[in-house]
């Protein structure tokens, strides 16, 4: 029984992650700046997992590899957050409540390690979740 | 096609005091001429009224604050959306239509040339990319100067000259038309909150008055010989009890003349005067001061006047007054956006509903009306709505009919709920004039045109100026058996003509025309001070660089037309 | 020898700083070096020219593999598309510049279309709440010059506006706010400790996604009357203290982001946030705005309004323009499947769309518009690469403060590549050839 923790995941930008859409997000870089989960310290300790981990981040909407990093933008135990991009919305809640905007901030997520399954590359992951055939 | 004949019609030119004899008006390359030959394309004019294309002198149709009012009132284009048909765009909007819908529905009306109100000259690429997609009529902007910090620091210290510079340098890089002064200082105290209710109020920090700030700009106007005068929405809009300040404001005209090559001989506009025409203490005894107002504009002939009719319509109000705005949402709680800018000015909207059951909105309606009733010269007092504060453009007709008919007005006076209050605050009820033909072509083309020094170009239909010209099937010789018939002929045109392109035929566009952008450009000594001046506060206090703020390329302006001034005496 | 051009335009973000010096080679064909910018905008300008970039239309073929097509032939495909759909979408429009969005919108016009930009995903709840009830504002200018209150409520400019606080919010010394940022006073709600946070006077730690509740808390704190101990995670005394710093400043603004447009209450808590204002105009003078991401999102809102009538979601599909948010928005056309065509430019929806919205977009004739390549250009039919806008190709743009500001071109697009509008003139013009147009 893989042990996992229960998350409030929000989304939104980083400065990084800036800089990487505009070098291309067919790069690695892109996959460095937005293909994590910022987490607290004390996330950290109850899920029992080192820093910079890959973990599998599941919603009620899909389920996501990302790297797990020590927030710089903390302490905020209980929130996590991706930022803006193919690994976030691969799990955030696409609801719009009728107003036309998904609901990026507040979905509630578990969090459990996978040490050993890869993170997908940006422009990759959507592919593959689409269904596009590539070469 | 470039040649025309406009046969039969009766025409109504003031410029050339036509007065409705049958004459034919020859169109060749864009401009009225003498005669054509037999090859030119015949226009049937016969029982129709022909007059030179109309001009709006001052109406928010785009900009910032048009555009804001768009954006937040989706509910404007509910029931008045117009669907892509033939050469026409789509359209949407009552009271802001969309830059499309604006311009086909000015050129159904049989109206030529307007003027865009107000330019907040940080925003002008913004103006010109509205008017660029606003079709066929020719359009202006006027940028506004009454709460500028370079303009009450110079002020200040009564430095004309350097005013002056510094008009020529705006009208140059926003490609403005003229000295537009809304709410004088005003608008700058708005910025913290505060405003100038008096012309004497002084103007936090910068400690000028309103006074010196309206008597400087129009030395200044006139110092450069600018083709319009100073344009001028004076302090107190809309207060019961505002007309002293009007009068305060007009008052300080005098003794000055209009100085310049157009032939305009104001040197002050007071723009929507009916907001400007309030009597009483509070809402309660709220009444017209219509009388003393004209009986002051009759007297001083160095003042021209637009009307600013109440329309009687729900619409927005939109204007450079922002400090009004707010004491508007406060009255109607209805939602209120407000943009103050930078050094400059500021605007505010709120919707408004002008219901004939609220007695203010009645009266509003009637001073609107007893203004041009009761000004005596038709080529100082002009028919607006400052579309679309008072009422949509597009309700010219109507404001046309009850000027036309006093059977038009009495109807509409007895479906007021407050019938008795609207004749007991106004004398609307004891004016018996109905304007002819002829004073509405002059209240509408000629008058307007020669207050913005246009008189030469357009405005109306002697040999050389603009073919722009209008049709309206409305038969000078019949009586009129319907009031409503004056309100249906003239809101769609039998034939409209734009620099001699027919544009429009049988209430329909059929052309586009090759619109213009006017504006000012004059020509002024060297100035080194007011150059720092401007570089310094554009390193200081400006968010954007001189040189971006400069930046009005020619996809702006694609089709500009220059009226130059040479003020380097 | 080099050259230097001043006044620059970032196409970035909604900051659009406009102080930029760029150096080019002496023969003006190599971007050298940027000054001023924050390192994302010099990340685009010198990125524009990597080697590895994309320079020709390509169509993505049966077996995975991509094929390149000439611009004619990009044309004739995305023309049509739009020709035979029924409902086609066309989205983004936000990196690019107004002259390219107005071409967009004939088009629109033509193939009646449903259109849409990216405030869909980020401010379109903001203009909800405007509509609802208004918008005290102002521009940057007046913030530097004035503004000794500054809210930053659930945005993160030290990342995502990384120069706003030096220009306009926090620390320029303008005409009455000599001493910088001396002069004025910071608070920041956040449910992190952000880099923006670390530098405020004041930081509401709010529970994430409770601001609603925190904001009307802050208006009955303004009208003094009574709390409970805590809202949304923020003692009263707190509140309290905060709505008094508000009060007593000469001039304030609030600046919001997607921590409010995006959480639950969505345009709500918009809605709240410019009561609020409201409310503080009765003590202070007081504005709100709303950081706008794409360098001209704000750009694509006001050329639709100024054409069509309404800023954002609006569907062409009848002959006029009609719009209703949940109904002509784009992520619930493409949920409800209603697309069966898909135009992409200036922006990236396969990167910041749910995942169930981009899998219709895959699903579909698609054609993607956009120099990088991206997960929409992955997912799509036809990627067609153009002239980077602000960089290759100047055009007017709208500051998150509706300001006005033509970017400049500063180099050539590699050769043979075309610009937004001239791809979208080509379009434009064959497909009024094709439905029978003048």
């Amino acid at each position: 029984m893989t042990k996992n923790i229960s998350l409030n995941l929000i989304s939104g930008r980083t400065i990084q992650q800036g800089v990487a859409i505009e070098g291309g997000k067919e790069k690695p870089l892109y996959r460095t700046a937005a293909g994590i989960i910022e987490m607290d310290e004390s996330d950290f300790k109850k899920l029992g997992a080192w820093k910079s981990t890959n973990v599998r981040v599941t919603s009620e909407y899909g389920s996501v590899i990302v790297k797990a990093v020590q927030t710089t933008q903390g302490p905020h135990p209980g929130l996590g957050f991706i930022p803006m991009g193919p690994w976030a919305n691969a799990i955030i809640n696409p609801n719009t409540y009728s107003t036309g905007m998904p609901t990026f901030k507040g979905v509630p997520v578990t969090v459990e390690v996978a040490m050993n399954e890869p993170i997908l590359l940006g422009i990759e992951l959507v592919q593959k979740l689409c269904g596009v055939k590539t070469e | 096609m470039s040649e025309y004949l406009i046969k039969n019609g009766h025409v109504f030119d003031p410029v050339q005091g036509i007065k409705g004899d049958k004459k034919d008006i020859a169109i060749k390359d864009g401009k009225i001429v003498d005669k054509v030959g037999s090859g030119a394309k015949v226009i049937d004019a016969k029982d129709k009224t022909v007059m030179a294309g109309a001009v709006e002198i001052h109406a928010h149709i785009a900009g910032p604050k048009v555009n804001l009012g768009r954006i937040y009132r989706p509910e404007d284009k509910l029931f008045s959306c117009t669907p892509t048909k033939g050469m026409e765009r789509m359209g949407g909007g009552a009271s802001i239509p969309t830059t499309f819908k604006t311009g086909y529905e000015y050129a159904k009306m049989g109206y030529t040339t307007a003027m865009e109100a107000a330019m907040p000259p940080l925003f002008s690429r913004h103006v010109h990319e509205e008017i660029r997609d606003t079709p066929i009529i020719d359009e202006g902007a006027f940028p506004v100067f009454g709460n500028n910090w370079f303009v009450l620091e110079y002020l200040k210290n009564h430095e004309i000259e350097n005013t002056a510079a510094y008009i020529a340098w705006m009208l140059r890089v926003t490609k403005g038309y003229a000295v537009k002064v809304v709410n004088p200082g005003g608008t700058e105290a708005w910025g913290w909150g505060l405003n100038c209710l008096s012309i004497n109020d002084p103007v936090p920090y910068f400690d000028i008055t309103p006074a010196e700030i309206v008597k400087g700009l129009i030395e200044a106007n006139e110092y450069l010989g600018l083709p319009h005068s100073m344009h001028i929405h004076p302090n107190n809009l809309g207060n019961p009890g505002c007309y002293e300040t009007t009068l305060d404001t007009l008052r300080l005209a005098e003794g000055f003349k209009a100085k310049n090559k157009f032939g305009r001989e104001q040197v002050l506009h007071l723009t929507h005067t009916q907001f400007h025409s309030y009597g009483g203490t509070t809402w309660g005894d709220f009444e017209s001061k219509a009388k003393e107002v004209t009986d002051y504009v009759n007297k001083n002939k160095n003042i021209t006047i637009d009307t600013g009719n109440v329309t009687l319509d729900e619409t927005t109000t939109m204007t450079a007054d922002g400090p009004f705005e707010h004491h508007l949402t406060g009255l109607n709680h209805l939602k209120w956006a407000n943009v103050d800018v930078e050094l400059e000015t500021a605007a505010g909207v709120v919707p408004y509903i002008y219901s004939p059951n609220i007695s203010v909105c009645a009266i509003q309606w009637a001073i609107g009306l007893e203004i041009p009733l009761m000004m005596k010269d038709p080529m100082r007092c002009y028919i607006t709505t400052d579309h679309p504060n008072a009422g949509p453009f597009t309700r010219y007709p109507r404001v046309i009919k009850w000027l036309m008919s006093r059977k038009a007005r009495e109807t509409q006076i007895n479906a007021f709920k407050h019938k008795d209050k609207v004749l007991s605050q106004t004398a609307i009820g004891t004016l018996d004039r109905e304007l002819s033909l002829y004073e509405l072509a002059q209240m509408t083309r000629a008058g307007p045109a020669k207050s913005l020094g246009l008189s030469a170009v357009c405005g109306g239909l002697a040999p050389g100026m603009d073919a722009d010209v209008a049709v309206y099937n409305f038969n000078p010789d019949k009586p009129v058996a319907d009031p409503e018939d004056i309100e249906k002929a003239f809101s769609r045109c039998a034939a409209v003509f734009k620099s001699g392109v027919q544009v429009v035929s049988n209430g329909d566009i059929i052309s586009n025309g090759h619109k213009r952008t006017l504006w000012v450009n004059v020509k002024t000594k060297e100035n080194p001070q007011v150059a720092r001046d401007i570089a310094e506060k554009f390193v200081k206090y400006y968010s954007m660089t001189q040189n971006n703020y400069e930046a009005l390329g020619h996809h702006f302006v694609p089709n500009p037309f220059a009226l130059e001034v040479d003020a380097t005496n | 020898m080099t050259k230097t051009i001043t006044d620059v335009i970032c196409p970035f973000c909604g900051t659009l700083c406009d102080d930029l010096e760029v150096v080019v080679s002496d023969d003006g064909k190599k971007l050298l070096e940027v000054y001023n910018s924050c390192v994302i905008g010099t990340e685009k300008f010198l990125h524009s020219q990597a080697p590895d970039r994309v320079t020709r239309p390509r169509m993505h073929q049966e077996d995975g593999s991509w094929k390149e097509v000439s611009y004619d032939e990009a044309v004739e495909y995305s023309a049509q598309m739009l020709a035979k759909a029924k409902k086609p979408l066309m989205f983004g429009w936000s990196s690019t510049n107004c002259e390219a969005q107005s071409v967009g919108n004939e088009i629109a016009e033509i193939s009646k279309s449903c259109c849409d930009n990216t405030a869909a995903t980020c401010h379109g709840t903001t203009l909800i709440a405007v509509q609802d009830i208004g918008l005290p504002s102002c521009t940057l200018g007046e913030v530097k010059n004035r503004a000794d209150r500054i809210i930053f409520w659930g945005c993160n400019p030290a990342h995502a506006h990384p120069r706003h606080m030096s220009r306009y919010s926090i620390f320029p010394r303008g005409f009455f706010t000599g001493k910088g940022q001396m002069s004025r006073k910071l608070v920041v709600v956040d449910p992190r400790v952000t880099d923006t946070a670390k530098m405020a006077d004041l930081h509401l730690q709010v529970e994430q996604g409770r601001d609603y509740e925190l904001l009307d808390a802050l208006r009955v704190a303004l009208k003094n009357e009574w709390l409970p101990d805590t809202v949304a995670g923020i003692p009263a005394e707190k509140i309290r203290e905060t709505a008094a710093m508000l009060k007593s400043g000469r001039f304030g603004i609030i600046f919001f982001g997607m921590g409010v447009t995006q959480s639950l209450s969505k345009n709500h808590n918009i809605d709240a946030a410019i009561a609020l204002t409201k409310d503080l105009n009765e003590h202070t003078k007081f504005s709100i705005m709303p950081m706008r991401g794409h360098y001209n999102v704000t750009g694509s809102g006001e050329v639709f309004a100024w054409q069509f009538g309404f800023p954002f979601s609006v569907d062409l599909t009848r002959g006029f323009a009609r719009y209703n948010p949940g109904d002509t928005s784009t992520i619930d056309l493409l949920t409800r499947g209603e697309i069966d065509a898909m135009f992409t430019i200036g922006s990236d929806p396969g990167a910041h769309f749910p995942i169930s919205a981009v899998k219709h977009i895959a699903a579909v004739p698609s054609v993607c518009v956009d120099p990088h390549l991206t997960p929409t250009t992955g997912v799509s039919k036809l990627h067609v690469p153009v002239a980077f806008n602000g960089v290759e190709t100047g055009g007017n743009c709208y500051r998150m403060d509706n300001v006005p500001i033509d970017c400049r071109k500063v180099v050539e697009p590699p050769e043979g590549m075309l610009t937004d509008e001239e791809f979208l003139t080509k379009v434009r013009d064959r497909l009024k050839q094709l439905k029978g147009v003048a």
